[in-house]
């Protein structure tokens, strides 16, 4: 096994990130690429089985789309709506301009509490925003309740996968991390074994936390409340237990109210898991008695996104994983080789509007093949954004300068049939002439594991010049 | 009616039988085709590589050659496509190109007919496994995606089901993308080559013995990785089998 499947990657500096060595890296391993491959597209056909039976799920996927644009058309109004409703309520509403202020806001909640150790639930918010680094450089403690996120966090990972952030763990490799760590048997990988392992050595975390912090599914302006969905019971467990509860939000997880609500829950948890709906769902609306109740809300790039003509109805995503899962390029390349909180095709939409120079090689990492529109539940339009990308990436300058030549001679020989003809004579007496092995390498990152063509005799050109010279018959042009 | 052959610029180099095919059967049908000397290519290649500005001078000379004409079939799902979605943006007359270019199974299967395409009488006793472009596929609308939830169709086989003997396979994953993408399959080599021999080995695990295509650009990168391994799999495009050529080509 190699280790290019758990490698860390800094997700934090700046170093652009080059997705097609990273990809190499990972199909270095044959074996566990098919093992990724297969373990995604099981999620993907479970996503078609549930889907199979909602005979409404286009006209749903309409709705869903709908609703969000509406609500992002005119999200200042909505988000007011929700601070209103939600401090009528008796919550504390802070808003965070970027990453940095919702951890501070959310680290001088903790301090003056004086709390020193916060369970968290799945938020790839504060993935986004690298709340726990910034905790745990303050002294405090952090524990992701999530058991995903629990086994990258006790691995000094980084989740792979927005929905599944251990995804790219066999179940051999979890066995090692809780032998080290939980004190599990050495060579045991019993999924249930490992579970109930987790589940004991949660219970006590749970039971000694002073604060709870979960992520936000949906926020409904009209009653100030947020709905949070697991499967664990992680983030129920969390917040009941906890004197202090904060649920930290992205701007773009605004819907009107609990009638839109169902559209959705519809459509996550079968666009994720293949689940009708996820185990938990729950509703917070206001502080238990003797809990203080905060939601951060944070921008971080999403007002700057939503002002993008081509790219604001990214925002429309509600973290499904669904394009994720689909991608013949993200089973095939892994999680870790977008370097970016979120992987995938929608975090290849995502990330060039956070740093383009960055991540201008991740809309590239596309064949454009359009499953990932297809199969979005909101319609969100990523192959035509992917392409967009491009453009701004390459007008940027954001490219090789070999690329940038190529691309002008190939642009040459796409408008001009006698140097197209000229081309495609050398190559075809190029190929006769030389071994395969010279044509290998000369055909450079083709050749890598293709052949190229059997050359023809003659190009479909010259062929219909001699048939019309030789009076064909329809030789009337 | 008034028809143009548009052939692909790599097909016209590298795979003539393929636009030969598709010229005899249109003219076995009956039709009148043209194959205008103008314009090489549609530009995709410049515009999916980022290089949007490079590739409009090739776009605006295919809206110039084929302005003219009823009808423009093109040899390739993913060039209609980029025809059809960008030719648009140049104005009237690009419009209306847009408007009149046709992948060319769509072309047979919508302007054409089934009925009369059963009149090409082809036969091919061959269990072929029918990889249709992912642009031809989700983008024209040439077959229902596995991602819908609408009701099954699938034009390609529709007009190869008018085939004497033709038997199909049925791969695990009926539309997965073979991988080719443009300057995808030189800027990602490892996992285009990757996804390319996953592609080969569903067919082959489905007993394939032939795969036909809409997209002669996956099938050049398919037919790479094919001799490369060794894998014997042929592979043409449906207007050689629809023209009775298909067994020569194998």
């Amino acid at each position: 096994m190699t280790t290019a499947g758990r490698r860390v990657l800094p997700v934090l500096d700046d170093t652009p990130v080059d997705h097609a060595a990273a990809a190499a890296a990972f199909n270095a391993d044959e074996a566990r690429v098919d093992w990724h491959d297969t373990a995604l597209w099981f999620m993907r056909e479970k996503r078609d089985h549930a889907v199979d039976l909602v005979a409404e799920w286009e006209d749903l996927r309409e709705l869903a789309s709908r609703i969000k644009e509406h609500t992002l058309s005119r999200l200042d109004d909505y988000l007011v709506e929700f601070e209103t409703a939600a401090t009528a309520n008796g919550v504390h509403v802070h808003w965070a301009r970027d990453a940095e202020e919702h951890n501070r806001i959310v680290h001088r909640i903790l301090e003056e509490r004086s709390v020193r150790f916060l369970v968290k639930s799945k938020s790839m918010l504060t993935e986004e925003c690298g709340l726990n680094a910034y905790l745990e450089q303050r002294g405090l403690d952090v524990v992701d309740t999530d058991l995903g996120e629990r086994i990258v966090q006790l691995r000094h990972e980084h989740p792979s996968h927005i929905v599944m952030p251990a995804s790219h763990l066999t179940k051999e490799e979890i066995g090692e991390t809780f032998a080290e760590h939980l004190g599990t048997p050495v060579g045991g990988s019993d999924p249930d074994m490992l579970t109930a392992a987790a589940r004991v050595h949660l219970r006590e975390k749970f039971l000694a936390a002073h604060a709870a912090l979960t992520g936000v599914n949906f926020a409904l302006a009209e009653t100030g409340g947020v709905v949070v969905c697991t499967n664990e019971g992680n983030a129920d467990l969390g917040m009941a237990l906890a004197p202090v509860h904060i649920a930290s939000m992205g701007i773009e997880k605004l819907i009107p109210g609990v009638v839109e609500l169902p559209v959705f829950l519809r459509m996550l948890a079968r666009s994720a898991t293949g689940q009708r709906v996820t185990v938990y769902t729950s509703h917070i609306h206001r502080p238990l008695p003797g809990q203080e109740l905060h939601f951060v809300i944070v921008d971080n790039g999403r007002s700057a996104q939503l002002a993008r003509p081509d790219f604001w109805r990214s925002l429309k995503c509600i973290r499904c994983g669904a394009c994720i899962n689909t991608c013949p390029v993200y089973r095939r390349s892994g999680g870790y080789s977008y370097s970016a909180t979120i992987p995938g095709p929608i975090g290849s939409i995502l990330s060039p509007g956070i740093d383009l120079a960055k991540y201008s090689t991740l809309p590239f990492a596309s064949t454009l093949c359009g499953s990932c529109t297809a199969v979005c539940p909101v319609k969100i339009d990523l192959d035509t954004q992917l392409y967009r990308w491009r453009q701004i990436a390459m007008d940027a300058g954001l490219s090789s300068r070999q690329k940038r030549v190529g691309a002008r001679v190939g642009a040459l020989f796409l408008t001009s049939r006698p140097a197209l003809m000229f081309a495609g004579r050398v190559l075809r007496m190029m190929q006769r002439l030389l071994p395969r092995a010279a044509m290998r390498r000369l055909s450079g990152a083709w050749g890598q594991d293709r052949d190229l063509p059997v050359p023809p005799r003659e190009s479909f050109s010259a062929w219909y010049q001699s048939r019309r010279h030789s009076g064909g018959p329809h030789d009337r042009a | 009616m008034s028809i143009a052959l548009f052939v692909p610029c790599y097909v016209d180099q590298l795979y003539p039988h393929v636009a030969i095919a598709a010229l005899h059967v249109l003219e076995q049908l009956g039709e009148i085709v043209h194959v205008p000397a103008g314009a090489v290519c549609c530009g995709q290649p410049s515009c999916s590589a980022g290089f949007e500005r490079m590739g409009e001078p090739a776009l605006n000379s295919f809206a110039r050659t084929f302005s003219a004409y009823d009808h423009t079939v093109v040899v390739s799902g993913s060039c209609a496509l980029h025809v059809r979605t960008h030719a648009p943006h140049l104005g009237a007359e690009g419009r209306q190109v847009a408007e009149r270019t046709a992948e060319f199974c769509s072309f047979l299967h919508d302007v054409v007919g089934l009925d009369r395409v059963a009149t090409l009488n082809a036969t091919l006793n061959r269990r072929v496994g029918i990889h249709i472009g992912c642009h031809g596929l989700r983008g024209l609308g040439l077959a229902s995606p596995s991602e819908r939830q609408i009701d099954p169709f699938n034009k390609v086989r529709a007009l190869l089901e008018t085939v004497r003997g033709m038997r199909f396979a049925a791969p695990t994953r009926p539309d997965e993308c073979c991988g080719f993408g443009g300057s995808f399959a030189v800027a990602e080599p490892a996992v285009s080559a990757k996804m390319g021999r996953d592609r080969l080995r569903d067919y082959s695990n489905a007993d394939a013995e032939l795969i036909v295509t809409t997209d002669v650009s996956c099938l050049m990168h398919l037919q790479g990785i094919a001799r490369r391994d060794s894998v014997s799999l042929p592979m043409v495009h449906v207007a050689q089998v629809l023209a009775g050529c298909a067994e020569s080509a194998t």
